[in-house]
């Protein structure tokens, strides 16, 4: 990979028609334990957010000892800036059904939900005939697995797996205690392996293409391409598919209107990325890590106004049962508000940030963890658009 | 299945534990004590509050010690730098959104949220006060609880007892983000919803946020108006639980040094639920024996089986919401708390002579929803309302506090008469079983003729802690007039807990089962673990209770309701004979069929 440069991909979308019934031949007469290597040897990692390797989850959930199990899809799609699932989920359906049976087959369950963001309900129509037609052709195909569509109720937190678990089993969507994890005590509290719409594709991919194909692509730790939805003040926004491993500023090269400061990597939730740092900072789990949402900001916004709406949109978006990010969501929007109005001196800011320091380390999921990073990254690099 | 064994270290100090079990829990095994707020070792794992995080040893954030299973090889530090800052900040939280008023506050002194803030030292005016722009409700409107937003820090501990240990959901989560809260459905005032008041929820509630709707100023007011005359009857359970809330460790049995302590508040009559303990026994055990007769030899069908006691009103509204088909199974008993009402502004008014109109009566209970009961609009057969003012054992500690009484210095008296006599049998109405032993050792009696078959009386397969509880006595021998029970199985069942209430009851509506007589209380242990006894209660507590209870029983000169002297005395007075048209007119009562949400 040229670190430089960006390179487009084309294989999420690609589909000749005949993609799905060559994928579930061949892995029908593959060994479960062989689709997991292959899996694992491909390096791919979870394309939802947390970025942890598919195969292995697979291993651990096929170890499991447990006549149910379960595959779940994760269509949630919540992150403020990322609309690639839906373009997904709208184009290419099968490829993501193909995934969770693949899914299915190699971890030993015979029922897979997916589970489609309520905001999305325009596509339920559709998906639910389309899953009817394939649940008939792996009936057809001797494959003892079936898929269901889940809509979801409109909450943010419902992404987060276990709130997402909780969800489907009709209780308020609340995220659990870890451990357990979901591959030991995942939906209906049976072992359950779990993926982002953008991952199953790419399994889908993998078992098409093996997975040396893939591991051509990217770098050592961030191996494969990318679906990005990219916004804010870029001349070109919209979906692409990229290969892992470019810095910000090739990516800016491409993407940038000429006059962008900084680049926020990973959606509300990620870092946000200054103009100094373009860079030296890759995209990919050794640099910034993003479920896909990239949004530009050039220098008619006012990152004071950036991380208000972060925070008012966590600050509501909390699910509110723990403490650190119930009222430390609210502490750290009423803080900065404080701050520039001239209610609190500039160096609440240092406060500020020892609280979001806590929530990183103290909450109870994900949500309340990575506030911080926004916090911490915009605070830190537009330090004077806060207070001024 | 075997448990393995863990091996850990807990500030460097090694540790083996039972796998399973949790690190905050290996930290007390080792006398680390590490605060908590969600965590109740009455229900489950809710790992909310995050006061309880430590540091993990490699893991990239503090884990939440009272959800953290212990693993192989674990290094956990409890006090660490990062742990106290944390702990600090979560507090600090807590608080800006919290309305601190403590000096007015009924949990001042008693409040978990108040007790951490002062060991943390918090600087409570780090962060930005909150509570100021919410909108929070105070509802008062129950007789019982009053339930107070802006005290409420969202542990959530109500709400897993409201719906797994009772198996109501009165309480729940509702919203999200900086608006959540616990709500009742649709945010309707506490007395509109199916709530039953068993006040579960406020005797784990860490802070002020749920506390019983307390008439302390009135019973003063009431004993200082020397027009009136203050007439008030003690709960069995209270006098297992009221020396816990005076500085004594619990299980002290303190019966005579509480009424010593009522006749120094001013109490005109120190007077015993125990007396209409015994009086339900008979009333009930006859209810009993004529259902028997007139199903089984009558052959009357309309008579409705198995029979179910109704002395606790938790339960009572719980029925009535949500079993509203079963009703005609309970006994029509009223309480004894609402049998004594009726009779201390009748029978016992006029042997005082005293105008009814002139008497209050007050009721110390160990329950807060005796508070609801003695309002229902039908509990004043007396011609006024039976039982003025119902105090928990709680607010009977703090008037005795109030009143600067030593209560341990306190020298033992006795109740005063009548309706102060009662058996052993009246107090173990205080353990769930209890009135189930009661009614056996009165009914078989009554039946055969002989003392019940069990070593001193002692009904060992009723007494305890499981949820369901389940026995059959043979009726032998029996007198002639019982004949048509001769080699009957009188099978019996009882529950504790509502959530143990409805399993049975689901069994019950579905035919699963088939007992004769059931006895349900409303909380968990009984009325030992009632709604207005002491806090904190946990099961360890409300053992030390039980076993006070059945010793209290054991050292009674009478062991048996009908030999009370004074309840013969009361039927050849004033009643009659048991279920007689007179006491149906004061003791029995009906129910109210409710809607289910
Ligand atoms: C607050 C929160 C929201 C999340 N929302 C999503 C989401 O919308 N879609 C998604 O795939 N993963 C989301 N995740 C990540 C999931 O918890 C989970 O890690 C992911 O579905 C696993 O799939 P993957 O391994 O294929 O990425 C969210 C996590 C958190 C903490
Ligand atoms: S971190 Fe936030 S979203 Fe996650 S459990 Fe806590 S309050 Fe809920
Ligand atoms: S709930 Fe506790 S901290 Fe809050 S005002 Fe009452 S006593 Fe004080
Ligand atoms: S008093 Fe009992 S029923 Fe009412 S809310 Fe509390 S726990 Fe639930
Ligand atoms: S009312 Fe009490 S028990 Fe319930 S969540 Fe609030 S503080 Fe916790
Ligand atoms: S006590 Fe452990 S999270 Fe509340």
């Amino acid at each position: 990979m040229e670190k430089n440069r960006i390179s487009k991909v084309d294989l999420i979308f690609e589909n000749d028609g005949t993609l799905v019934n060559t994928v579930l031949d061949k892995v029908k007469k593959m060994n479960p334990d062989d689709i997991i290597m292959e899996m694992i040897d491909s390096g791919l990692k979870g394309r939802g957010g947390a970025g942890f390797p598919t195969g292995l989850k697979w291993k651990f959930t096929k170890a499991e000892n447990s006549y149910d199990k379960y595959v779940v899809c994760n269509a949630d799609e919540g992150e403020p800036g990322t609309f690639k699932d839906r373009e997904i989920l709208d184009r290419v359906p099968e490829k993501v059904f193909t995934g969770m049976a693949v899914a299915g087959y190699a971890i030993g369950a015979r029922k897979g939900y997916m589970y489609l963001r309520a905001e999305y309900n325009f596509l339920l129509k559709g998906l639910i005939k389309k899953v009817e037609e394939f649940n008939k052709l792996l009936k057809d195909k001797g494959f003892d697995f079936n898929i269901e569509i889940r809509s979801g109720a409109g909450a943010y937190i419902c992404g987060e797996e276990s709130a997402l678990f909780e969800s489907i089993e009709g209780k308020r969507g609340e995220p659990r205690n870890k451990p357990p994890y979901p591959t030991v005590a995942g939906l209906f509290n049976k072992p359950t392996s779990i993926n982002n719409v953008e991952t199953l594709v790419y399994a889908t991919v993998i078992m098409k293409y093996g997975a040396e194909k893939f591991k051509e692509m990217g770098t050592k730790d961030s191996r494969g391409s990318k679906v990005f939805s990219i916004s804010g003040d870029t001349p070109n926004a919209g979906i692409y598919e990229l290969e892992l491993g470019m810095t910000v500023a090739a990516f800016v090269d491409e993407f940038g209107d000429g006059d962008t400061k900084a680049v926020q990597v990973g959606g509300a939730s990620g870092i946000c990325v200054p103009r100094k740092k373009f860079n030296d900072m890759i995209i990919g789990y050794e640099g910034v890590p993003t479920g896909g949402s990239m949004m530009l900001f050039n220098s008619s916004r006012s990152m004071y106004n950036v991380l208000k709406d972060y925070l008012e949109f966590f600050a509501e978006e909390s699910c509110g049962q723990c403490t650190p990010c119930r009222v430390g969501c609210q502490q750290l929007l009423r803080g900065i508000e404080a701050v520039k109005k001239g209610e609190k001196d500039p160096s609440y800011l240092e406060t500020l940030k020892k609280l979001a320091q806590t929530m990183k380390i103290s909450a109870k999921c994900g949500l309340g963890q990575s506030v911080a990073n926004p916090f911490i990254s915009i605070v830190d690099n537009f330090r004077e658009e806060i207070i001024y | 299945m075997a448990k393995y064994n863990v091996n850990l270290k807990i500030n460097n100090i090694p540790i083996t534990v039972e796998e399973g079990t949790t690190v905050l829990e290996a930290a007390r095994k080792l006398n680390f004590r590490i605060p908590t707020l969600c965590q109740h070792p009455d229900l489950c794992v809710a790992g909310n509050c995050r006061v309880c995080v430590v540091e993990q040893k490699g893991a990239k954030t503090l884990v939440a010690s009272c959800a953290m299973p212990v693993s192989e090889g674990m290094e956990i530090f409890t006090n660490s730098e990062k742990v106290r800052t944390a702990r600090k900040h979560i507090i600090e939280l807590l608080l800006s959104e919290h309305n601190t008023e403590c000096t007015s506050c009924y949990k001042n002194g008693k409040c978990e949220l108040q007790s951490l803030a002062n060991e943390y030292l918090v600087n409570e005016k780090d962060f930005i006060k909150l509570v100021y722009d919410k909108k929070y409700t105070i509802d008062d409107f129950s007789p019982s609880i009053i339930k107070d937003d802006s005290k409420c820090i969202r542990c959530q501990r109500c709400v897993r007892t409201c719906t797994s240990m009772q198996y109501v959901s009165a309480l729940a989560v509702a919203y999200k983000g900086e608006h959540q809260k616990i709500s009742t459905f649709f945010e309707k005032p506490m007395n509109s919803v199916v709530c039953t008041n068993c006040g579960q929820c406020v005797n784990r509630c860490p802070t002020g946020a749920l506390v019983e709707k307390n008439y302390i100023d009135q019973v003063w007011d009431a004993i200082n108006d020397p027009e009136v005359h203050v007439v008030c009857q003690t709960a069995p359970a209270v006098r297992v639980g009221l020396g816990e809330d005076l500085g004594l460790t619990p299980g002290n049995r303190v019966t005579g040094k509480m009424v010593a302590a009522l006749k120094r508040l001013g109490f005109d009559s120190v007077l015993d639920t125990d007396f209409t303990a015994d009086l339900t026994i008979l009333e009930e055990g006859t209810e009993l024996l004529t259902r028997l007769k007139k199903a089984l030899v009558e052959k009357d069908e309309t008579i409705a089986l198995p029979m179910m006691t109704s002395c606790s009103p938790g339960w009572i509204k719980f029925i009535e919401h949500k079993f509203s088909n079963l009703l005609p199974n309970l006994s029509t008993c009223k309480s004894p708390q609402q049998m004594f009402g009726a009779l201390a502004k009748t029978f016992y008014a006029q042997k005082k002579g005293w105008r009814a109109d002139k008497v209050v009566s007050v009721s110390i209970m160990p329950c807060t929803a005796k508070k609801y009961e003695a309002n229902r609009p039908e509990m004043r057969d007396s011609g006024f309302k039976d039982v003025d003012y119902v105090l928990t054992t709680r607010e009977l500690a703090m008037m005795i506090r109030q009143a600067g009484i030593n209560f341990d210095e306190l020298p033992e008296e006795k109740y005063d008469s009548i309706m102060g006599t009662s058996s052993g049998a009246a107090v173990i109405f205080g353990a769930t079983g209890g009135v189930m032993e009661a009614a056996l050792r009165t009914a078989y009696e009554i039946v055969t003729g002989r003392e019940v078959p069990f070593k001193n009386l002692d009904i060992i397969p009723v007494r305890g802690f499981d949820g369901i509880k389940e026995t059959t006595i043979k009726l032998e021998n029996c007198k002639p007039e019982w004949g048509f029970l001769e080699g009957a199985e009188l099978k019996c069942a009882i529950a504790h807990g509502l959530a143990n209430a409805n399993k049975l009851m689901s069994a019950v509506a579905n035919g699963t089962v088939s007992y004769h007589f059931i006895e349900i209380m409303a909380c968990p242990g009984g009325c030992l673990g009632g709604g207005g006894q002491p806090i904190p209660t946990n099961e360890e507590i409300r053992r030390k209770r039980m076993e006070a209870i059945y010793e209290e029983d054991a050292n009674m000169p009478i062991r048996k309701s009908h030999e009370n002297p004074e309840i013969l005395q009361l039927y050849e007075e004033f009643l009659g004979k048991p279920n007689s048209h007179k006491a149906h007119e004061l003791l029995h009562t009906h129910y109210t069929k409710r809607k289910r949400y």
